[in-house]
């Protein structure tokens, strides 16, 4: 299966991304410049954490507007799958691929912590292989307060949409585990078709018991077992 | 041209002088202007060059020393690590956070400028007590500033300290450091080579920003430092990152002659320095510059400040294939000169020469002083501590949980949780362990990083407090299993023009350099910020210490926190507490006396010795050196991260007094856990290292439980460590709330 990982000017979680992918997964990767429109035949696009255009405007926004994007667009709406970490989330939503949008987190603080995710429909690609447990996947960002209006919400919801809330390690869904104060501790949708995930934490981070976790491994381990079955 | 125009740029009647004889005639006011930065304290190190020559700066894994942009050092397999620490205090004392910023923005582009990848971040800060609202807004406002800039750029910041105390109320210290990994072929030198060269200026637009920052560096703190916030420069950590990106794809293509970033003193700097090194010439013409505003004058070109800006010579032929690379990271690169052989600087607007001197008279032939030395007064006066000035307090549970709460000691994670610390994923040991390490990709090897000082230990002795600065950071590193190689250094003091200030200053370099001889581990850059002080005095001396050390194998990593119910917890090393200089004496008592710990360099040196190789035998679960707040906070401290008790038990030898062996302060001791299994191993290899070990408690239970027993005395700590933990945790986000 061969994944893609998106590189914009700003961008700064491509590397652990595509280090995930080709250490850790042992998948064929390549980096997939914002200017081009050539897909390169990938099966998954993964839109990396970072600062897009510095996110000077609002987080995503100026990349939502890139030749690259409208690619990934056509290819969402063909049911390819795509993975928006943290920054790629924000630009996912921008991109208008999500619904909703991601605030300021309610400290006014950056926040780079372990979190734990409830795991709210493992029947998506990208966690069919979770348990029914606590996954620990850090946090690192700025703007990562997800809000929906509620017609918007009611929709997730009544959808399985919401794939992540932050919980606690038992798995309690808890203000206290909430990092940024998402509404109803949201931390990952999808959309209605389920092959685009957008997810603040970041699973790449989360690759190996080295670096404190290999929870994140699951969900690529999720797409590699999807992607075999389809 | 009258006195008051050089005054006001900070040059001295002497060096007027010294200019008109370079020139052979009186300069003009932009190349007086260029003169003034260049020969600022910050620039040419005027006062402090001849003592910093004590450092030694060479060894086998030295490929670079002080000179160039930051020192490099050899860690085997072909590759090299780069690190260096600079200072921007008065900027962050008017500015925190574009202040602090800038500062992280300003020591990246040295590391990536030599060719490396910047591959992580630290910092040393200080500031007054966080009770004052100005302070906790300096300190914010710092803390933020470093967030803001290494979280976007995407380097992580992965450890550094925290200091409150009086002294720094006026004049807050930031010092930053950066490391880097490159591969040894491919380093590049900030030099001018090649007669005929294209000069090229890339990155941001020049504007009027930090018009004479280094002069407002080289300075005291006034009324009218507020006034100078033009002085301070603004940040944009995207364009940064751009440029690093950019930047190292050209190293990569080997088609850099010479790469130098523009920080203090800007283009006169970046030009003067260029040449100089390589011994040619330099002409650039200031109206190719690309502006960020109209009408700026010439000399406001030559000094600004703006950031994010490099400085790169080239072969001719190689300028489209640079304007490409820049272009294709949406920057700007534009030829603005070349290199000369006449060995001078020669600058012209639209072909018109507004200023013209010799490269080295700018770059190296600043006036060099030797202050006047002498030893303060207090000196005397403080080391006249006796315990009978200390009262003995009745309750152990009360003091500890002051200490374990007083800002100094409390957990940090109302900074770190700030900072990205993650990103790149390399950190394999996080913040709030004695050091940060980073696995290097494609080897199996990882280095440690650490930052450290300590500015009351200095006062007191800056002898004794130069010596320990460098020593606790060596013990740092080598208690996370890591090997020391190599030192950056930042000395924050105040004005030496006064005697006894630059006593402090002589005093602390002469500890650093002999501490730095004695464990093989050379100064390869650093930076020296002088005039940190206020109308109501100076700072404490504090010289901070930038260490990297080497695991050759990550596998054998050690952190600070118990590992296992059971495992027995070993007192290694030697030495006498003493409440001299301690957070003890301070929080508990208001005191600022004594004579700081002593150290024997021979003692330490086979203490580490022996950690060092306990820990790579695997005989050891967990490992944490004795620093501030002594052994009761050392054992506390492994408890927290695995929420894991202890039931500690200490007789009190001799007349030792139990509050100062239990909070005192130590050098060459420190707390390790092992697996019961293991003791007799450990045991015979400290005998045969000739360093005492012995037993004091194990791992246990959900309490911390700490005795102390002697000829009619006992004493004891016991509280939940769930209670300990929220203080602990809480201290300093509580004080952040007031």
């Amino acid at each position: 299966m061969k994944f893609g990982v998106v590189v914009f000017p700003g961008s700064n979680c491509d590397l652990d991304s595509y280090y995930m992918v080709k250490d850790v997964l042992k998948q064929p990767v390549e980096y997939l410049w914002h200017r081009d429109k050539d897909l390169k035949g990938v099966d998954c696009v993964i839109l990396p954490g970072g600062f897009t255009y510095g996110d000077y405007l609002r987080p995503g926004a100026i990349a939502g507007f890139s030749p690259l994007v409208e690619s990934v667009k056509e290819f969402a709406h063909k049911g390819g799958l795509v993975l928006g970490i943290c920054n790629g989330f924000q630009v996912l939503t921008e991109a208008g691929l999500l619904p909703g949008a991601l605030y300021l987190n309610i400290s006014l603080q950056f926040r780079c912590v372990f979190t734990y995710l409830k795991v709210e429909n493992n029947r998506t690609p990208f966690t069919n292989l979770t348990e029914d447990r606590a996954l620990k996947i850090p946090v690192a960002h700025g703007d990562g307060n997800y809000y929906a209006d509620p017609e918007t919400l009611t929709e997730l919801e009544k959808n399985g949409r919401i794939v992540f809330r932050y919980c606690n390690p038992e798995g309690e869904v808890t203000k206290e585990a909430n990092p940024n104060g998402s509404l109803d501790n949201i931390a990952g949708i999808c959309n209605e078709k389920g092959n685009v995930l957008g997810m603040m934490p970041h699973p790449e981070r989360a690759g190996e018991e080295l670096l404190g976790s290999d929870d994140g491994k699951i969900i690529f381990d999720s797409i590699l077992k999807f992607w075999g079955e389809n | 041209m009258k006195p008051e125009i050089w005054h006001q740029l900070g040059v001295k009647d002497q060096e007027f002088e010294m200019i008109v004889n370079i020139l052979g005639r009186e300069p003009n006011y932009v190349e007086l202007s260029m003169y003034s930065v260049m020969w600022s304290e910050h620039c040419s190190y005027k006062n402090s060059k001849n003592t910093l020559k004590l450092f030694p700066t060479e060894n086998e894994r030295i490929l670079l020393g002080p000179g160039e942009n930051a020192g490099i050092v050899d860690i085997g397999d072909g590759l090299a690590v780069v690190f260096k620490v600079e200072s921007h205090n008065h900027p962050s004392a008017i500015e925190p956070y574009q202040g602090a910023a800038t500062g992280v923005g300003g020591i990246i582009r040295d590391i990536f400028t030599m060719g490396a990848r910047p591959v992580a971040l630290l910092n040393s800060l200080r500031f007054g007590p966080l009770e004052d609202a100005k302070i906790r807004w300096l300190f914010g406002g710092v803390v933020s500033g470093i967030a803001g800039y290494g979280n976007c750029i995407g380097i992580p910041t992965v450890g550094g300290e925290v200091y409150f105390d009086g002294s720094y109320s006026g004049n807050p210290l930031v010092n930053v450091m950066c490391v880097g990994i490159m591969d040894q072929e491919k380093i590049s030198l900030g030099q001018a080579k090649g007669t005929g060269n294209s000069v090229i200026l890339v990155g941001a637009r020049t504007g009027r920003d930090g018009i004479h920052g280094v002069t407002f560096a080289s300075e005291e703190l006034g009324e009218e430092s507020e006034e100078k916030r033009p002085a301070v420069q603004v940040g944009d950590p995207f364009m940064e990152k751009l440029l690093i990106e950019a930047c190292l794809e050209l190293i990569d293509m080997g088609v850099i002659v010479g790469i130098q970033d523009l920080g203090g003193a800007g283009l006169t700097c970046a030009t003067s320095e260029m040449a100089s090194r390589a011994g040619t010439g330099m002409e650039i013409d200031i109206s190719l510059v690309p502006r960020r505003e109209e009408g700026m004058l010439p000399f406001e070109v030559m000094i600004s400040e703006s950031q994010e800006r490099m400085l790169l010579v080239v072969e001719k032929e190689s300028e489209e294939l640079v304007k490409k690379v820049f272009d294709r990271w949406e920057l700007s690169a534009t030829v603005i000169g070349r290199v000369t052989d006449d060995k001078m600087v020669r600058v012209k607007e639209k072909g018109e020469v507004v200023a013209e001197m010799p490269a080295k008279s700018l770059a190296d032939e600043a006036p060099v002083y030797c202050p006047e030395m002498k030893t303060p007064s207090y000196i005397e006066e403080v080391c006249r501590l006796t315990h009978s000035k200390i009262p003995e307090p009745a309750d152990p549970e009360e003091v500890f949980l002051k200490i374990i709460t007083s800002p100094n000691i409390a957990s940090k994670e109302w900074v770190y949780r700030q900072y990205d610390h993650m990103v790149r994923t390399c950190t394999v040991v996080l913040p709030g362990s004695d050091a940060a390490v980073l696995r290097i990709r494609g080897t199996k090897k990882g280095i440690a990083v650490t930052i450290d000082g300590n500015g009351r230990y200095a006062y007191l002795d800056p002898y004794l407090g130069g010596i320990t600065a460098v020593a606790e950071a060596a013990r740092n590193l080598v208690c996370t299993g890591a090997e020391p190689l190599a030192v950056t250094d930042c000395l924050n003091f105040g004005n030496p023009e006064k005697p006894e200030i630059f006593w402090q200053f002589y005093k602390a370099v002469e500890g650093m350099s002999k501490a730095c001889q004695e464990f093989n581990t050379p100064v390869v850059g650093g930076n020296v910020s002088f005039y940190n002080e206020t109308a109501k005095g100076a700072i404490f001396p504090t010289p901070v210490v930038g260490m990297v050390g080497l695991l050759e194998d990550l596998d054998q990593r050690c952190t600070i926190d118990y590992k296992e119910e059971g495992d027995h917890i070993l007192l290694a090393g030697q030495g006498e507490p003493t409440a001299g200089g301690s957070e003890y004496l301070s929080i508990i008592h208001d005191l600022l006396e004594g004579c700081p710990p002593e150290i024997d360099l021979e003692q330490e040196i086979k203490f580490q010795n022996f950690i060092l190789e306990a820990i790579r035998a695997g005989l050891v679960s967990s490992a944490h050196d004795l620093s501030q707040g002594g052994l009761a906070v050392a054992l506390a401290e492994g408890c927290f991260k695995n929420s894991l008790g202890v039931q500690v038990k200490l007789s009190a030898e001799r007349d030792i007094r139990w509050d100062i062996l239990l909070f005192g302060e130590v050098q060459s001791r420190a707390v390790l856990s092992i697996k019961p299994d293991k003791y007799i191993e450990i045991m015979e290899l400290a005998d045969k290292k000739g360093v005492p070990l012995k037993q004091i408690g194990e791992v246990k239970g959900k309490d911390f439980n700490l005795e102390v027993t002697g000829p009619e005395m006992r004493k004891a700590i016991n509280l939940p460590l769930e209670e300990i933990i929220e203080k602990w945790r809480g201290a300093i986000e509580c004080m952040m709330e007031l």
